[in-house]
Parts: C-alpha cells; sequence; structure tokens
C-alpha cells in the first residue's frame, strides 16, 4: 500500500513527452471517453460536493455564519484543527523515526514491523476505534483510560495517520546516498549535527507531504473516532461526529455549513501539498 | 547506543498504538475459544450484514475498475482541455470526510431533493437502499485503481500497441493483447486496494444505508451497533473477521508488490 501513497503525493500527471497525438485538436473518441468520465464524475463528486456548499448558502451568508458560529459547532471544529495539528506534529517526529529505523537499522522481524505500517490503511476505521477502546476504554486491562477524552480521540487519529510521514519519507531515505554523510562525518561532525545539516534538508518535502496527507485525514476521520470520543459537546467532539449528528437529526443546513468548512480546509492543504510538490520538483 | 534507542522507541510506539490492541482484541475475541465467535457470526443479521458488505464492494470494486481504466487511459495517453482539473477531481476523494461524502449524496439523490425525488417517482430509491451504498463506497475508493495504473502505462508508453495496429491489429486487440497483460499487475494492485477500502467504509455508509437490520446494514456497521447496544462478543467477532480480511490483503498486496515494481 505504499504504493498507493507514492502515487497519491505525485504532482499531477503532465502530458508525456512521447504522446502520440501531436495534433491541436481533441480526438473524436478522446472526446467521448472524456465526456463519459466527465459526467460520470459529475454524478458522483461535483454535483453533490456542489450540492453541501448550495445548501450551506442556500439561506443566505447570515444563516451560514451562525451554523458555523453555533457555540457547539464552532468548537467541534476548533477542536479538530487542534487534534489534527498535534498528531500531524507528532507524526512529523515518529513518523520520521520510523522511517530512519527501518531503512537505517537491521533488527529481526524488520521486515514484519515494515508491513505491520500499512495495517492501519486496511483495517475498517471503526475497528480500529474498537481495537483502542479494548485496550484503552473503559476498564482498561492497563489502567489506561483514555474512552471520552482528548487524548483518546489523539491516540484513535494517531492510529489511522500512522503511514502517511513513514511511506512519503521511506522511499526518499533509502535513495539518499550516503556520500556527503560520510563525508560530514570524516570532517568531524557528529551523528547529530549529520543528520541535521545532511539528511534533514532532504527529509523535508517528503516529510511535509506525509504531514499535510496525516492533516487531512485527522480533519475528515470519522470511524475512528466516533467511539472512542464518546461525542461529548464541547469536550470530545469533532467536527465529523457533530456532521453526522446534524444528518441524523435532519439539521441538514448546519451539518451542511460544517462540511463546507471542513472541505475549504482539506482542499487548502491538497493545494498546499501541490505547492509543496512543485517546489520539490524545482528542487531536484 | 543512538541507534539502539531509536530503535527501542520506534519499537515502543508501534507496540503501544498497534501490536498490544490488536493483539488485545485477537485474544479477548477467543478468550472462550472459536464456538461463541462462531456463534456470532453466523447469526442471520450478522450473515445478512458480510452479504451486504459483500455485494456492495463487488459493485464499487467493479465501477472503479472500469472508470479507473478508462480515466487512467485519458490522462496518460490523450490530451484534452481541462486535464489538470479532470485529474485533480479525480483525487479530491480523499481529503472528503466520509460524513461529508454521506451528506453530499443524500442532498442530490435523496428524496427531499428534486433529482432524488423524480428518481424515487420512477421507482428507483437510491438514499436508505443499495444503490447510494455502492455510490458512497466507490466515492470513497475512487483514485485508487487510477492512481495505480497511471503510472505503470507511462512506463510502458504506446509504441508497442502501435506496432501491433501496424500489423493489423484493431485497438481493442491491440490493447487487450499488448496494453493489458504489461498493466495486470498494478491493475490487480489497485482492485485490491479498492476491495479493502469497500469492505471497510463505514462513515459514508452509515449515513446513506440508513441501517435498516437485515436489510441496509453492512458489517463494519453491525462492528458499530452491536458494541453501543453492549453485545461485545458480536463486536469483537465481527472485528477481528474484518481485521483477518485486512490481514489477509495486506499479505496478498506484500506478495505483489515486488511483481509490481519488476
Amino acid at each position: 500500500m505504499a504504493e498507493a501513497l507514492a502515487v497519491l503525493t505525485r504532482p499531477a500527471d503532465p502530458d508525456p513527452p512521447g504522446l502520440p497525438f501531436r495534433a491541436r485538436r481533441v480526438r473524436p473518441g478522446t472526446a467521448l471517453g472524456v465526456g463519459v468520465a466527465t459526467l460520470w464524475l459529475s454524478l458522483l463528486v461535483l454535483i453533490p460536493l456542489g450540492a453541501v456548499i448550495w445548501r450551506a448558502n442556500e439561506k443566505g451568508t447570515g444563516a451560514f455564519w451562525r451554523a458555523v458560529t453555533a457555540p457547539e459547532a464552532a468548537s467541534a471544529v476548533k477542536l479538530t484543527v487542534a487534534v489534527a495539528l498535534v498528531v500531524s506534529l507528532i507524526n512529523v517526529v515518529f513518523g520520521t523515526l520510523i522511517a530512519w529505523v527501518l531503512v537505517r537499522d537491521q533488527f529481526v522481524g524488520k521486515r514484519f514491523l515494515d508491513a505491520l505500517i500499512d495495517l492501519p490503511f486496511a483495517l475498517p476505521t471503526i475497528v480500529a476505534g474498537l481495537v483502542l477502546l479494548a485496550l484503552y476504554g473503559v476498564s482498561s486491562p492497563v489502567g489506561i483510560e483514555l474512552a471520552y477524552t482528548r487524548a483518546g480521540v489523539v491516540m484513535a487519529l494517531l492510529f489511522v495517520t500512522l503511514p502517511f510521514v513513514v511511506r512519503t519519507v521511506q522511499p526518499v531515505l533509502l535513495e539518499l546516498d550516503s556520500d556527503a554523510e560520510e563525508a560530514a562525518a570524516s570532517l568531524g561532525a557528529g551523528k547529530f549535527t549529520t543528520f541535521r545539516r545532511i539528511v534533514l534538508p532532504n527529509l523535508v518535502p517528503a516529510i511535509a507531504a506525509g504531514t499535510a496527507l496525516s492533516f487531512a485525514r485527522a480533519m475528515s476521520e470519522f470511524g475512528a473516532t466516533v467511539l472512542i470520543s464518546g461525542n461529548l459537546p464541547f469536550k470530545t467532539q469533532v467536527a465529523s461526529v457533530y456532521t453526522f449528528n446534524q444528518i441524523q437529526s435532519d439539521n441538514t443546513l448546519g451539518a451542511a455549513a460544517v462540511a463546507t468548512v471542513l472541505l475549504a480546509i482539506s482542499l487548502l492543504v491538497l493545494l498546499g501539498l501541490d505547492v509543496i510538490q512543485r517546489w520539490a520538483v524545482r528542487r531536484g | 547506543m543512538a541507534r539502539r534507542t531509536l530503535r527501542v522507541v520506534a519499537l515502543a510506539y508501534l507496540a503501544v498504538l498497534l501490536l498490544v490492541p490488536l493483539g488485545l482484541i485477537f485474544w479477548r475475541t477467543f478468550q472462550h475459544g472459536a464456538g461463541p465467535v462462531w456463534h456470532s457470526l453466523t447469526t442471520p443479521t450478522a450473515l445478512h450484514a458480510f452479504r451486504v458488505s459483500g455485494i456492495v464492494a463487488f459493485w464499487a470494486v467493479l465501477l472503479n475498475t472500469v472508470f479507473g481504466v478508462g480515466a487512467a487511459l485519458l490522462l496518460v495517453r490523450h490530451r484534452f482541455p481541462g486535464k489538470r482539473l479532470f485529474s485533480a477531481l479525480i483525487d479530491l476523494p480523499i481529503a472528503v470526510s466520509p460524513v461529508v461524502v454521506g451528506l453530499a449524496l443524500i442532498l442530490v439523490y435523496g428524496k427531499f431533493s428534486p433529482f432524488g425525488g423524480w428518481l424515487q417517482g420512477h421507482g428507483f430509491q437510491v438514499i436508505f437502499a443499495l444503490p447510494g451504498m455502492v455510490l458512497a463506497t466507490t466515492f470513497v475508493s475512487l483514485p485508487l485503481v487510477v492512481r495505480e495504473l497511471a503510472p505503470v502505462l507511462t512506463e510502458i508508453g504506446i509504441e508497442q500497441e502501435q506496432a501491433a495496429w501496424t500489423l493489423g491489429a484493431g485497438r481493442f486487440q491491440a490493447f487487450r493483447r499488448i496494453t493489458l497483460p504489461a498493466i495486470r499487475w498494478a491493475l490487480g494492485y489497485g482492485v485490491v486496494l479498492t476491495l479493502a477500502r469497500s469492505l471497510g467504509e463505514f462513515g459514508a455508509v452509515a449515513v446513506v444505508s440508513g441501517r435498516l437490520v437485515g436489510q441496509t446494514q453492512t458489517a463494519t456497521l453491525v462492528v458499530d451497533e452491536s458494541f453501543q447496544n453492549f453485545d461485545q462478543a458480536t463486536a469483537y467477532a465481527v472485528s477481528v473477521t474484518l481485521a483477518l480480511i485486512a490481514i489477509v490483503i495486506l499479505v496478498v498486496v506484500n506478495l505483489m508488490r515486488p511483481e509490481v515494481k519488476a
């Protein structure tokens, strides 16, 4: 599943140089294909997402603003952003560290561990939530009760976002030449200095990309957090759970307003990711 | 020294987050033997839910495979205006919360919307029925096949297929005999990823399915519902089954990976 990530974090496809048809005009076959694919994308993605934004603004900007700034909604959005930031920061540190260990260290069971990193992608999110509750839930066998706490929400999000930074940093580390590091070491640089001045600058684009993805995921996650958060307004209720509750109680305007804010933040993050990638490509 | 410290920290992190919780749930599920687990899994509700999950996943995989092959070919081998936008639209679902996906589909296909009402009037119910669940699942797993195929298609180029055309092969024949064999591993990989994502979908399906027991309830919905109803045995049994499916998929993917790279 690492490849899935690698391709997802790649810049959008440019026209390949060997493209056989240099004609300016779009060929009829192409036009038909694009038409059908666009129709499907519109029915599935574009019109429904447009409907969310439309519903949020249907009763005017004032109503939209009131729905977003309603105390419960605002608190859920703020908590979500804060929690996503914390999760992303932890992922920067531990994701890079795990990638480092998986590439540079040798120990028994490394291959197993490497495969294990992808498990959060394959595991249904609701199962992830339940798995964490079994250990850190009420009457926890190890005495750590995280259910219905913000720490529990962070834990659940760390679980589902684990692979992002690891899988973006790992391939870069693998391809990194050790020449520069050896040169630095021979000139008397300590291990930490070598890492900070030689290795880290090469990893920054990958770390940024992985972090942006884990931030976007943490903002939007629902299945893993719904059980462990306990859904307490003003305390553990994240934006996706709030949206879900509003849909259940037929307040689609309130749901659509918060959903629009979530969409906007996610789009900004993806846009940022695109900028990072272009910058990295230009930098070589 | 430093190396060992890093290793211990990494291992401890993974143990606390992944290994110990996962091990515990397996242990708890089977602590009274396999009998009760089997019993929980073979209730009519559970069996039906697994069937619904299977049906929904089947359609999502089918739709995304057809769309994925077509869209990847368009992106790699053709030029047309708005290509960047088209490409961005395919990636968009990654960033959208499953709950928002569900809401979006309800707003368009629910019976209180003009389009959904019209469909309903013609006897085609989307929301609170299988079609809506298939749409939701297809939405969340949309980019997986395309993004596996596009780089492989770029790499193999089109020269061989062109050679086949000059030798008199039709377009479809050339595609089937030249390109399809070359992309089959990437395609298989994309399909397996889509399957995993589809079987595991929860949020979007929770919104659009209406969660009618014995009708639109999927396996992941059973996990949630039985946990909320303090039926821990069923929640654990279904979870462990889903986790085992995920692990099998992971093993398959790991076995396929070298083939994809070659």
